[in-house]
């Protein structure tokens, strides 16, 4: 099969000589900027987590209320740091798997930049000052909706554009993922924010669509927000970055093409799994609940996919700790997309809905997969990018790496407890058929849980300040003097 | 497979066209019958549009994200119909723009809050939500009571929702403002605002009578929730969707 010769970056790499003609200085910018909203957004999240467990956090102020600042931590999390990393790695993942410039070249790129940050700035300020139109995920208002829709097509253009000026004869797998993950975030955010302002120069709208209409739409968006940005993007990074740093060839090809379009099909009929038992009638609920199970096997693919890459390289992971956020990112993608068709069985839902346990499970793909292939990607381009021999530290990388995953495992079983306990406290009777818990005494009992995740996330974003800390100084060219913590084999067997 | 697989791999217009054909598909199946079959929204009587005050208060709501941890949306589950009323029917969100059903009960559910408490309780737990149920972990909202409600364009905000099919009629727009302020002032004549909006909670609601604030919107708003459609006169088959 000539088309796996497609299917390995290894062949695709670009001649030093040629590299020059990349755009590179949008790239490094967005890469500074994915680290900037990063940690932004995990010091938003460690914030309103000790709101929950300490209200007293609010500070009584309006603009510091829990229901302001979540939709600011979220935003953060997906569209700031996601986004940046989405946009700054596909810039780069096109022009080296084409061997072509940017389409429109740095004029393009920088507007893409510029443009993005003044998104997520508008979105945030919007936020702070309670400018949304309350659909999670959606939350901008029409003016900055519409900024962001211009900014999406010029993303579109440049991407596609790149692809058809390519000199490779095959479109790479990674930007299979990066086209769908564009095309159809484009059809979401515009259906989805369909809305008629009240005057030309206020912020207020209203939302085309009302009540069960609109609920199916916010989560046909909100869980395919999650399927194309979250996963399908991210799924891309996975398909460059993890054969990069393994130095193998994409697993299976044949694999990929099944997975890619049997995800992208499924993905979509998902939605209606997070309105079981509402007003939503039952067709459409079911609907989702079918396809959120079989949503099960494409995704499951792909990390098959991804981890098998590693084949005759894993010694690897004990030498290469960002290598190891990498693949440990695949298995979470793995645990989650084994988790999310569990939690859509209706009766399941039943129990998880409006607990924690929903918070948990986002989590665990937020951090463990989308942050974790995030950092992999970021230990691999920044030494690329900034034209250094390596990292200024692999311990350090290795620190970052353990105390990221102990975050996250706190976080996760900490919500995982409470959520269950709660959902099982609300329906818990007495033995005289009464209610047996009012709902303040759940609240309360979920107090210690809260501290736990807190304490989680305190973790994860003590990690993430140690990988600032080790990418500044690998930008401006330093090497930490140290020895390994675990040495390659061949070298210890050299020693014996 | 892989050999019929390079005629999209080589061509990037086709992928482009073929990715959106697949992942258009699921949500047309989905989205649009809910638009198109008549039993979507049940049958019932009572539901109307929100009166200016109630919409500011909505807006406030909005606004502040209460959304984010008070779902809107009982479900049909023994304990959560004990705990919170009947179960919540497509028709109550119908005039939603957008819909507030939420996804997490941080907090309790607000569907059928309306009425349960007095104005007084809502405007002192909003004040200050560990004075009153001394466990809660909910944000204070004190500045609600201080500041004047901003409702000079509230005809504006009447004219935009008719745009998306909410039933305003061109009385309640040319009366939207007088009507926001007769509801919240006691003693007035409010013969026309309860014509044009039934059961409306009428009278001063924070207790500062000498202005209105967002204080009185909003507890308007929570006053109504869920308070609309007449449970006795609903028969069985008109709930079937």
């Amino acid at each position: 099969m000539t088309a796996i010769a497609a299917a390995q970056p290894g062949a695709t790499l670009a001649t030093g000589a040629r590299s020059e003609a990349y755009v590179e200085d949008a790239v490094r910018a967005f890469v500074i900027a994915t680290i900037f909203w990063g940690v932004a957004a995990f010091a938003a999240g460690v914030f309103i987590a000790l709101q929950l467990a300490y209200p007293v956090l609010n500070l009584g102020l309006e603009w510091t209320t829990f229901g302001r600042l979540r939709p600011l931590h979220t935003s953060a999390a997906i569209f700031a740091f996601g986004g940046n990393a989405l946009l700054g790695t596909s810039l780069y993942i096109v022009q080296r798997t084409c061997r072509a410039r940017l389409f429109g070249g740095p004029a393009v790129a920088w507007f893409l930049f510029f443009g993005y940050q003044l998104f997520i700035v508008l979105a945030a300020l919007g936020y702070i000052f309670g400018i949304t139109q309350s659909k999670e995920y959606a939350e901008p208002e029409w003016f900055v909706d519409l900024w962001l829709t211009l900014v999406w097509v010029v993303y579109l253009v440049a991407f596609v554009g790149t692809l058809m000026k390519r000199e490779e004869p095959h479109i790479y797998v990674a930007n299979w993922f990066f086209v769908a993950f564009i095309v159809t975030i484009a059809m979401l955010h515009i259906v989805n924010n369909l809305a008629i302002p009240v005057s030309f120069f206020g912020a207020k709208s209203y939302a085309l669509f009302s009540g069960v209409q609109d609920a199916l739409t916010q989560w046909w968006y909100g869980h395919n927000a999650v399927g194309f940005f979250l996963t399908a993007g991210f799924l891309a990074m996975m398909y460059y970055f993890i054969p990069k740093q393994a130095n193998r060839p994409v697993y299976s090809y044949r694999l990929s093409i099944v997975h890619f379009w049997s995800l992208i099909f499924l993905y979509i009929w998902a939605g209606p799994h997070h309105l079981h038992y509402t007003a939503l009638p039952d067709w459409a609920a079911t609907l989702g609940m079918v396809f959120s199970v079989m949503l099960w096997m494409p995704s499951w693919g792909g990390m098959i996919n991804g981890l098998m890459t590693l084949s005759g390289a894993w010694d690897k992971l004990r030498t290469d700790p960002a290598l190891r956020f990498s693949v440990t990112a695949v298995a979470f993608y793995g645990m989650s997309t084994f988790e999310g068709p569990v939690m859509s069985i209706r009766q399941v839902n039943g129990l998880s809905h409006y607990t924690d346990w929903t918070i948990g499970h986002v989590h665990s793909g937020a951090l463990g997969w989308n942050a974790f292939i995030t950092f992999g990607a970021l230990y691999y381009l920044v030494p690329v990018l900034w034209k250094r021999a390596g990292l200024y530290s692999i311990r350090l990388v290795s620190y970052h790496f353990w105390i990221a995953t102990i975050g996250i495992l706190l976080y996760i079983s900490a919500m995982w407890v409470s959520g269950i306990m709660q959902g099982l406290m609300w329906r818990a009777y007495d033995n005289l058929g009464f209610l047996q818990y009012s709902f303040v005494e759940t609240v309360q009992a979920m107090h210690p849980f809260y501290v736990i995740r807190a304490t989680g996330g305190l973790l994860f974003l003590t990690g993430a300040l140690i990988m600032v800390y080790n990418l500044w100084r690998t930008a401006r060219g330093d090497v930490r003097d140290e020895t390994p913590i675990v040495r390659a084999p061949a070298q210890s067997a050299a020693a014996e | 497979m892989a050999y019929r697989h390079e005629i999209v791999e080589k061509n990037s217009i086709l992928m482009v066209v073929l990715v959106l054909i697949t992942v258009a598909i699921g949500g047309l199946v989905e989205i649009v019958p809910l638009f198109t079959i008549e039993t979507t929204i049940e049958r019932v009587q009572g539901m109307r549009p929100y009166s200016p005050l109630e919409l500011a208060g909505r807006n406030i709501y909005i606004r502040e994200g209460c959304y984010v941890c008070h779902s809107q949306q009982i479900r049909p589950l023994r304990d959560e119909v004990e705990r919170y009323g009947h179960y919540s029917l497509a028709a109550e969100s119908m005039y939603d723009h957008p819909f507030q059903w939420g996804s997490k009960r941080t907090g309790p559910d607000l569907a059928r809050v309306g009425g349960k408490y007095s104005n007084e309780w809502h405007v002192e737990h909003l004040k200050d939500p560990r004075a009153v149920v001394s466990e809660s972990i909910m944000p204070p909202y004190a500045f609600l009571a201080d500041r004047p409600l901003q409702y000079a364009d509230i005809a504006d905000h009447l004219k935009a929702l008719r745009v998306t099919g909410v039933p305003y009629s061109d009385a309640m727009i040319q009366n939207a403002k007088v009507d926001l302020e007769t509801q919240t002032t006691p003693d007035a004549d409010t013969d026309a605002v309860i014509g044009r909006y039934p059961k409306a909670r009428l009278g001063d609601f924070d207790g500062n009578l000498e202005k209105i604030t967002e204080m009185d919107a909003l507890v308007a708003y929570l006053q109504m929730l869920g308070t609309l459609v007449e449970f006795d006169k609903v028969q069985p088959g008109s709930l079937r969707q």
